[in-house]
Parts: C-alpha cells; sequence; structure tokens
C-alpha cells in the first residue's frame, strides 16, 4: 500500500513535469469553456448538464489515450522500468499506482467544469443527485478508457503508436453497440449493446443509476489491469 | 552470499547464459569478464529478477530470485549497465523516491540521502535535473542510487565506464571500500581495474564460464626478461639449474640474446639470476620481470575457437 502510495506521487510528478499535462489542460479548459459559453449558458436548465457531461464523455475519448500513452510506453523506451522492477516492488503495485495517478489526472482535468454545474445550480433547479451520479458514471467510464490505454502502453515502447492504437480501440467500442443492428434477433442486439461503450454513456449522462453499467466498468477495469500485469510480468520470461 | 547453479537464460533459440554455476561468498569482490555479448548483463539481470532463467536456479543472500524475489531484491543494490533514468526529476527528489521504495526507515532517509550524495560526489548537483547532467554525473548518481539502503550485496554492471580519469580512480575506491562490507560483482572490460578491486575473476565466453579463479592464481606465472650477450648454450644450461624454472627460450639480435625465463611460481629468484650473471661475467643490458597480464588470459581465452 505505501508503495503503491509513493509510485503514485512519482506518477503525478512526472505528468506536471512534461508540457503536454498543461497542453492537454489548457485545451481541456479552452474547449469546455467555449462549448459552455456557447451551449450551456443559453440553456440554463435541467437538460444543460446533460450536455456538459456528454462534452465530457466525448472529449475523455480523444484524452484518455493521451493521458496513459507514456505511462509504461516510456519507462521501456528509456530502461527505467529495469530499475523500477529491480527494486522490492511487485508489477501489480506498478501498473495498479500508474493507473490511479492517470486516473487522478483525469478527475483533476474535469474538476473545472463543475464550475459551470454550479453555476447551473444557482440560475436553474438542476437535480443534484443526477448531476453527481453524472460525474460518478463518466469517472467510471473514462476509468475503462484509461485502463485500456494503459495496457497499450506495456506493450509498445513508442508513444506514439500508443497513442493511435488506444484511439483506434476506443473508438472501435464506442460504435460497436450499433453492430447490433445487423442482426434480426433481439438478444444480439443487446449483447452488443452491452459490449459497446455508448449505452452505458447514455445512461449515465441521463443521470441513471443502474448497477449494471457500473459492474460493466469495473469488470473492464479489472480485466485490463490483470492483462497489463501479466504482459508487464512476461518481459521476465521472454 | 550468492548461489548460481547450472543457469541458463535463452532468448528464442539463442543461450545468453548457457548453463553457468558460481557461488560468491561473503564480502567477496567478483569481477566478471568476458567480450561484447558474452552473457554478463543476462546474467545480472537474472541475480536481479528483471528476467527470470529459462532452467537452473540463482539465489542472493538465501533467497531464490523466482520464488522469493522481493525479499532478494531488498538485498541487492543493482547498477543497471545503461543507467536510465527519470530526465525530468531532479537529483535529490529522485534519491528519495528510490530512497521510499527501498524502505529506507523515513527517520534516517535526510541523513542518509546526505551520506550518500556525499559519498558518491553528487551533492553539489543535488537541485539539479536529471536529463541535465553530464554521463559521468549521471554515473554516480547510478551508484548513489544503488547503495541508498544500504545493501549487503551490489551488482554493478560496467560502474566505471563514461567517468573521467580522476572520477575513475575516486570510484574504485568507493567500490574497494564498500566491498570490506558487502559483497561485490562487478562486470568491466577494463582489466586493470579487476586486478584493482577483485578478489576473484569470472571470465566468461558465449555464455559459457571460461575461467573462475582468484586473481593471484590467474597471473601468478611470471616471466624475467634478459637481453644477455655471452656462450648461449652456457646461458641457458645455467639458468635451468635455477629453481622455479618451467622454461627458458631465447632469441638473437646480433651479438645480444633476448632471453625469457617462464617461471612456475611466485618465487622471486631475481636475485639468484644475478648472481649467476655476475659471477660468469655476461654482459647484460635489460633485466626486466613480467607477469602474464589478465589481458593476455582474456585475449586467449576469448580469441580461441
Ligand atoms: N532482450 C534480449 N532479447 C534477445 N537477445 C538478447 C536480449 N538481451 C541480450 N540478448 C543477447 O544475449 C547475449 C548476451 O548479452 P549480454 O547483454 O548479456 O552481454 P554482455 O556480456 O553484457 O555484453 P557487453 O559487454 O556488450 O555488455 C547477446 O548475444 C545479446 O544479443
Ligand atoms: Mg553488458
Amino acid at each position: 500500500m505505501r508503495n503503491i502510495w509513493v509510485l503514485t506521487k512519482k506518477e503525478l510528478a512526472i505528468y506536471f513535469y512534461s508540457p503536454l499535462a498543461y497542453v492537454i489542460i489548457t485545451a481541456f479548459l479552452l474547449l469546455s469553456g467555449y462549448f459552455f459559453y456557447q451551449f450551456v449558458a443559453g440553456i440554463a436548465d435541467a437538460t444543460a448538464l446533460r450536455y456538459v457531461l456528454e462534452f465530457i464523455g466525448f472529449i475523455s475519448l480523444i484524452i484518455s489515450p493521451m493521458i496513459t500513452m507514456r505511462l509504461l510506453a516510456e519507462e521501456k523506451k528509456s530502461g527505467t522500468l529495469e530499475l523500477l522492477m529491480t527494486a522490492p516492488i511487485t508489477e501489480t503495485q506498478v501498473v495498479v499506482s500508474k493507473y490511479i495517478s492517470s486516473l487522478l489526472f483525469f478527475i483533476a482535468l474535469i474538476m473545472p467544469t463543475v464550475a459551470y454545474v454550479i453555476l447551473l445550480i444557482f440560475w436553474g433547479k438542476p437535480d443534484l443527485g443526477a448531476i453527481i451520479c453524472g460525474y460518478l458514471g463518466l469517472i467510471c467510464l473514462a476509468g475503462v478508457f484509461l485502463s485500456i490505454g494503459l495496457f497499450v502502453s506495456s506493450f509498445t515502447s513508442n508513444q506514439i503508436v500508443a497513442v493511435i492504437i488506444t484511439f483506434v480501440i476506443l473508438l472501435i467500442g464506442w460504435v460497436i453497440g450499433w453492430a447490433g443492428e445487423f442482426f434480426r434477433e433481439q438478444w444480439w442486439k443487446d449483447i452488443f449493446k452491452y459490449i459497446g461503450f455508448f449505452e452505458h454513456f447514455d445512461a449515465f449522462r441521463k443521470g441513471l443509476i443502474d448497477s449494471r453499467d457500473f459492474l460493466y466498468c469495473f469488470s473492464l477495469i479489472i480485466f485490463f489491469l490483470f492483462l497489463t500485469v501479466r504482459i508487464v510480468e512476461s518481459r521476465r520470461w521472454k | 552470499m550468492i548461489q548460481v547453479e547450472n543457469l541458463t537464460k535463452k532468448f528464442g533459440n539463442v543461450a545468453a547464459v548457457d548453463g553457468v554455476s558460481f557461488n560468491v561468498e561473503n564480502r567477496e569482490i567478483v569481477g566478471f569478464l568476458g567480450p561484447n555479448g558474452a552473457g554478463k548483463t543476462t546474467t545480472m539481470r537474472v541475480l536481479t529478477s528483471y528476467l527470470a532463467p529459462t532452467s537452473g536456479r540463482a539465489a542472493v543472500a538465501g533467497f531464490d530470485v523466482v520464488r522469493n524475489s522481493l525479499e532478494a531484491r531488498k538485498r541487492i543494490g543493482y547498477l543497471p549497465e545503461s543507467v536510465p533514468f527519470y530526465p525530468e526529476m531532479r537529483v535529490r527528489e529522485y534519491l528519495s523516491f528510490r530512497a521510499k521504495l527501498k524502505a529506507v526507515p523515513r527517520k534516517q532517509r535526510k541523513q542518509r540521502l546526505d551520506e550518500v550524495m556525499e559519498r558518491c560526489r553528487v551533492k553539489d548537483v543535488e537541485h539539479k535535473i536529471i536529463g541535465h547532467l553530464s554521463k559521468g554525473y549521471r554515473q554516480r548518481l547510478g551508484l548513489a542510487e544503488a547503495i541508498i539502503h544500504n545493501p549487503p550485496i551490489l551488482i554493478l554492471d560496467e560502474p566505471t565506464i563514461g567517468l573521467d580519469p580522476a572520477q575513475i580512480r575516486q570510484t574504485r575506491e568507493l567500490i574497494k571500500e564498500l566491498g570490506q562490507d558487502k559483497t561485490v560483482i562487478l562486470s568491466t572490460h577494463i582489466l586493470p581495474e579487476v586486478e584493482m578491486l577483485c578478489n576473484r575473476v569470472i571470465i566468461i565466453h558465449q555464455g559459457k564460464i571460461a575461467i573462475m579463479d582468484t586473481l593471484n592464481n590467474l597471473v601468478k606465472d611470471q616471466k624475467i626478461k634478459l637481453e644477455i650477450t655471452g656462450n648461449i648454450n652456457d646461458i641457458t644450461e645455467t639458468l635451468k639449474q635455477l629453481p622455479g624454472i618451467k622454461n627458458i627460450s631465447f632469441t638473437q639480435q646480433d651479438l645480444w640474446y633476448v632471453v625469457t625465463i617462464e617461471l612456475s611460481n611466485n618465487e622471486d629468484i631475481r636475485d639468484i639470476v644475478y648472481q649467476k650473471i655476475v659471477q660468469n661475467q655476461w654482459g647484460i643490458r635489460e633485466f626486466k620481470t613480467e607477469r602474464t597480464t589478465l589481458e593476455e588470459m582474456f585475449i586467449r581465452i576469448t580469441t580461441r575457437e
């Protein structure tokens, strides 16, 4: 546990040493500010929240690969993985702390948008429960994106490759729900809908709490983190 | 402290390390030699649990490097060959991070950091960004990192590469000092370094151990070279009578002969040789001793097919 904390702090520090973090933050703030000004401020009712969440959802699809691309790829490329894995720490600790740091970075990134929501509270009467639920859901979904990004970062030492592959996987995951439309049977449609990100995202942004959506996110996160640990370990037996 | 039994590490079908066995005793400094690609780094990576052996086993401080790898790793200070770092971090920050990972108790941490930076002479750059350091400083930082948790075992992969001559000397002294209460394995291509530092030498070639012996045993064969004039038959006959002579050979240059006397043990017979020369009134213009250097040894082993 202590090791995870030490490692997470180091990962966060490294985020903020690199210009990339500031580029991401600035881009995100500019985009979301513009978005808010353009669309949400004019509406100022309960549906505005949905727009905010929708915006964050799409943005996280693009930003998650950038947040995770360097996490393992860079350690492999620069050889620091050797120093890391010869210290008395486990692969699981390394992977989990990298994951936590990416999630914390993402949460910190979207925090300013809460200000917009607070503004909404002053103007209109949005449902506080829906807001919290929507944000939680989005963080869960982004958590899935980040775990996929971390996983991709574990089998390449090239950040650009990592970012592209992750983005492609996320896009496929986003649209695969619609692939069910090619089938006549309802249960095929349901399966594809459940697999894809979109249905769950749709539920979250409407502020609907359903444990099935959360279960979906958690199991994917655990699955990809597990694979990542396995891949980092596999270097030993190669 | 370190036991290696029949260790093999294959990459695909190629065995980088092939059935290597050796032991390193407590407080020994062992030099790991071998041509490029011999398998030194690979062996060290197995000892530090970065790679797992394909077959065979290795134990460090009594802990198997596969089954008990965390315990083994706690007791090792490792300086990897390429000395990788996070270039964005600062020297002190980096060492502090590593100290925490290696469970240096919080109370001792600050003192330990200062001590280690002092010892490895990186104190003057403690607030610099690692990416801006020169190669030599990075090398020293790597060494500082390796000893931060005061491990009983040090595994150093080419510790003096990239250092200037003064730093090489200081680093060797540091390693020697550390070797007084630690077990050290170091690899190097600088053979005099081994002669200076190590008690024992392992020469590894194509993944196999070619020679493993104490330095004293390896380099004890001595030679005496004379440039002498006189009746060459008398000379060789007389010298052959002396104790501990293995072989005598000579080449002729005009009236002078270059006589090489190979000795079979460490006994110093220079005085007796000199007396024989004086007694027989041979002319002499050069008298020197030569030892088989580690370098000759190394070349002989690694170039034979
Ligand atoms: N990850 C790897 N994948 C495939 N082959 C490898 C790998 N690492 C090392 N090798 C091969 O294993 C052999 C031994 O390499 P190693 O790095 O152990 O040599 P070395 O003795 O340290 O050499 P040097 O003096 O150049 O540092 C080499 O032939 C090398 O090409
Ligand atoms: Mg090497």
